[in-house]
């Protein structure tokens, strides 16, 4: 039924299976949306955050997937700017996979503020030495340009591309897409480090203050090299969950390795610097509020936060996957790179929950204990909404979209390739568009 | 901006004298109702109760006989941040200026009608000071003929905490405006809580005007801040001449603690 709109030459599940995963799906996000209307309509009494809990999961949520959304401003960092070819065969997914992070950490952040339609008070009364400024300019701003990256890969539908003018816009997008990739790449940039420095510039909060240079504190920096690090690992990880998924090989081993590669060193001199930041504000920023680690990492009562968060966040999902990414065995071994692109995830994500929760969880004041908190059913399931809205989002694009430009040739329908060669000639008279050709290496 | 004794120029502040302080609530209760602070009908989880001013008992920890306890009240403590250029911390992190410093009078105030409830001054605010109107105030039947009229109410959705009373303020500078006079009296611009405080433990005033009682008070040896290593330079201090009490006000390392203590045991 819906087969003009598949790209030509691959094939997809039948409509009635793809439409009872998208029903499936729609579910899940229904509750989210009807929990964000909850929360919309009759306030944050919907949620369990209070006065010690000011930021809490959904905080989280949101600088946890934007640096897993990292992935994109990265890769199109070195394909664009660095000029490594080969990544273009990933940069579409990539971009695809930022594009859903970033428009979930907009709508949760939609959601998180009291008064939501006073929300543009962030751009019309702007407090310039403020960090959540800077992360709302940047962050609107890069989503417009993830935005301006997907769109000509939807222009690149069969159907859609048989417009002339959407053709030939396709095109030319593609052919300006490295000054998007330029800006998106700077604006990253800032952004990321932004949301590192709105914890470490808290002087109240000793679990989060750091000291730095200038206006920036070190989570400044450590925030962006980490999303740089890790957001590739994320990509991959999706990319590998949709070849499961599909039963199809996707993307080729040289592609993989090569990012897989990347993001190992990226990730192992990162965990160097975490090293040095941990060690330094541990016996030389803390003590001087007159604090120690151990208060830091306690079993005190109410405290959940002992020396195993650490441990998990820095060895578990730092050194270990860093040191299996950077050797050859471990890009290579299939298991190898799954548990090292998760662990890696999974200790980006450990590290943003820290920043936000641990650090809000401790008490400052001496006669204070430690704040506990369990989110409510309309914070999880509106958490849970951006996975689901994704899950759609990047089954719709795949079926429709010629998001991975090396799937064709990695799975060839038999007798279907001739047949496929004579449609796109077909299609390309029809265009009758000069001397332009048509954009075969997919824009992001 | 002039400097000194009766000049426009303040730095309004409090210095609370704990070894007075009987822990009776009434600046508590005089606050909530001099600001229109709303409550709920059921108050029993305190962590998303607004008061602006809370009072915190504090025990030095030792077993009876020698348990000691100690009130503590917690207002704003409007932080100058370090050189007094209103780098408090939630100033400085508001991203839509919502939280004010004053240059004239040193009081951080709170722009009701600018706040979005993005909740980061509450992050940063390591007081805990900052209330959030998790609710839209509701008040019993008949309660709202009995609001202050001088006091904006709070709708849901905004961060709220302590003015220093700052409507009396301006009612204060008016009345001079009216009389033909350039300043006003120690006494004629007084919180709520200070007034309330039947054990007169909260004193009140210009903290650079030698005029005012908190201008000695707050150089006494038994002053002490809250947490003043965090460099947050609050308005608020706190006497004791209780040691425990005085250490209770910030942390300290084990051997910083044994220091003080043995300084006083040679003092």
């Amino acid at each position: 039924m819906d087969s003009d709109l598949i790209p030509k030459g691959v094939q997809r599940c039948s409509l009635g299976k793809f439409l009872l995963w998208i029903s499936a799906c729609g579910f899940v996000l229904a509750i989210g949306v009807y929990a964000m209307i909850l929360c919309w309509l009759k306030g944050l009494n919907q949620t369990n955050m209070n006065d010690a809990y000011g930021f809490a999961l959904w905080i989280w949520a949101d600088l946890a997937i934007i640096a897993l959304g990292g992935g994109a401003f990265f890769t199109g960092f070195l394909r664009y700017i660095i000029g490594i070819k080969e990544l273009k065969n990933i940069i579409n997914y990539a971009v695809l996979i930022g594009f859903i992070c970033y428009s979930s950490a907009l709508l949760i952040l939609a959601i998180d503020i009291g008064q939501p339609l006073r929300g543009w008070f962030i751009f019309w009364h702007a407090n310039v030495h403020s960090m959540l400024t800077e992360v709302a300019f940047c962050l609107t701003v890069y989503f417009a340009v993830l935005t301006i990256e997907y769109i000509p890969l939807v222009l690149e539908n069969r159907k859609i591309d048989k417009i002339p003018f959407f053709h030939n816009l396709s095109h030319n997008m593609h052919e300006i897409m490295a000054v998007f990739a330029a800006t998106g790449a700077f604006l990253s940039f800032f952004h990321q480090g932004s949301l590192g420095g709105v914890a470490g510039v808290l002087f109240g909060r000793p679990f989060g203050f750091r000291e730095g240079i200038l206006i920036w504190p070190w989570t400044f920096f450590l925030f962006t090299w980490s999303a740089a690090a890790v957001g590739p690992c994320f990509t991959i990880l999706i990319t590998k969950i949709t070849e499961k998924v599909t039963r199809k090989k996707l993307v080729k081993d040289n592609v993989i390795e090569l990012l897989a590669k990347i993001s190992g060193w990226m990730l192992l001199t990162y965990i160097i610097a975490k090293l040095i930041d941990t060690y330094y504000w541990a016996f030389h920023t803390a003590p001087g509020m007159g604090l120690t680690l151990a208060q830091f990492y306690t079993s005190d009562p109410g405290s959940v936060y002992g020396y195993w968060i650490l441990f998990l966040e820095v060895v578990i999902g730092g050194i270990v996957p860093a040191l299996i990414l950077v050797t050859k065995f471990g890009r290579t071994n299939k298991i190898a790179l799954w548990i090292a692109i998760t662990l890696a995830c999974i200790g980006i994500c450990t590290n943003r929950w820290v920043m936000v929760l641990q650090l809000l969880a401790m008490p400052v004041m001496t006669f204070q204990s430690w704040f506990t908190y369990f989110p409510s059913w309309q914070e999880i399931a509106t958490t849970i909404l951006p996975v689901a809205y994704g899950a759609i989002l990047i089954s719709i694009s795949y079926r429709y979209l010629p998001i991975f430009p090396q799937e064709r040739e990695l799975n060839p329908i038999p007798g279907e390739e001739a047949e496929v060669e004579t449609v796109e000639k077909e299609e390309k008279k029809e265009l009758a568009t000069g001397d332009l050709s048509p954009a075969t290496e997919t824009a992001t | 901006m002039e400097k000194g004794h009766n000049t426009t120029f303040k730095r309004y502040g409090m210095v609370i004298d704990l070894d007075k302080c009987t822990g009776c609530g009434a600046c508590m209760v005089a606050c909530m109702q001099e600001n229109n602070v709303p409550f709920k009908k059921d108050e029993t989880d305190k962590i998303r109760s607004i008061t602006w001013i809370r009072v915190y008992k504090l025990n030095n920890g030792k077993p009876y006989p020698d348990t000691e306890i100690c009130y503590l009240p917690r207002p704003c403590q409007h932080c100058s941040g370090m050189g007094d250029h209103g780098h408090s911390p939630c100033v400085s992190v508001c991203p839509a200026t919502a939280t004010d410093y004053g240059m004239d009078t040193g009081i951080v105030s709170q722009i009701y009608t600018r706040c979005f409830g993005c909740r980061y001054c509450m992050v940063a605010c390591p007081y805990h000071v900052r209330h959030f109107n998790w609710w839209d105030p509701v008040w019993p039947e008949g309660m709202e003929n009995y609001l202050s009229p001088n006091v904006s109410v709070r709708m849901r959705g905004v961060v709220e905490k302590c003015s220093f009373c700052y409507h009396r303020y301006q009612l204060a500078r008016e009345r001079a405006f009216v009389q033909g006079r350039k300043d006003i009296e120690e006494h004629e611009y007084q919180t709520a809580c200070t007034q309330a405080c039947p054990a007169k433990a909260i004193t009140f005033g210009d903290l650079i005007n030698p005029a005012h009682a908190v201008y000695e008070l707050k150089n006494s040896p038994n002053a002490f801040q809250l947490l003043e290593r965090l460099q947050t330079y609050p308005k608020v201090y706190y006497l004791s001449d209780r040691l425990w009490v005085r250490m209770a006000g910030d942390n300290y390392l084990e051997e910083e603690k044994r220091e003080m203590a043995q300084a006083k045991i040679k003092r």
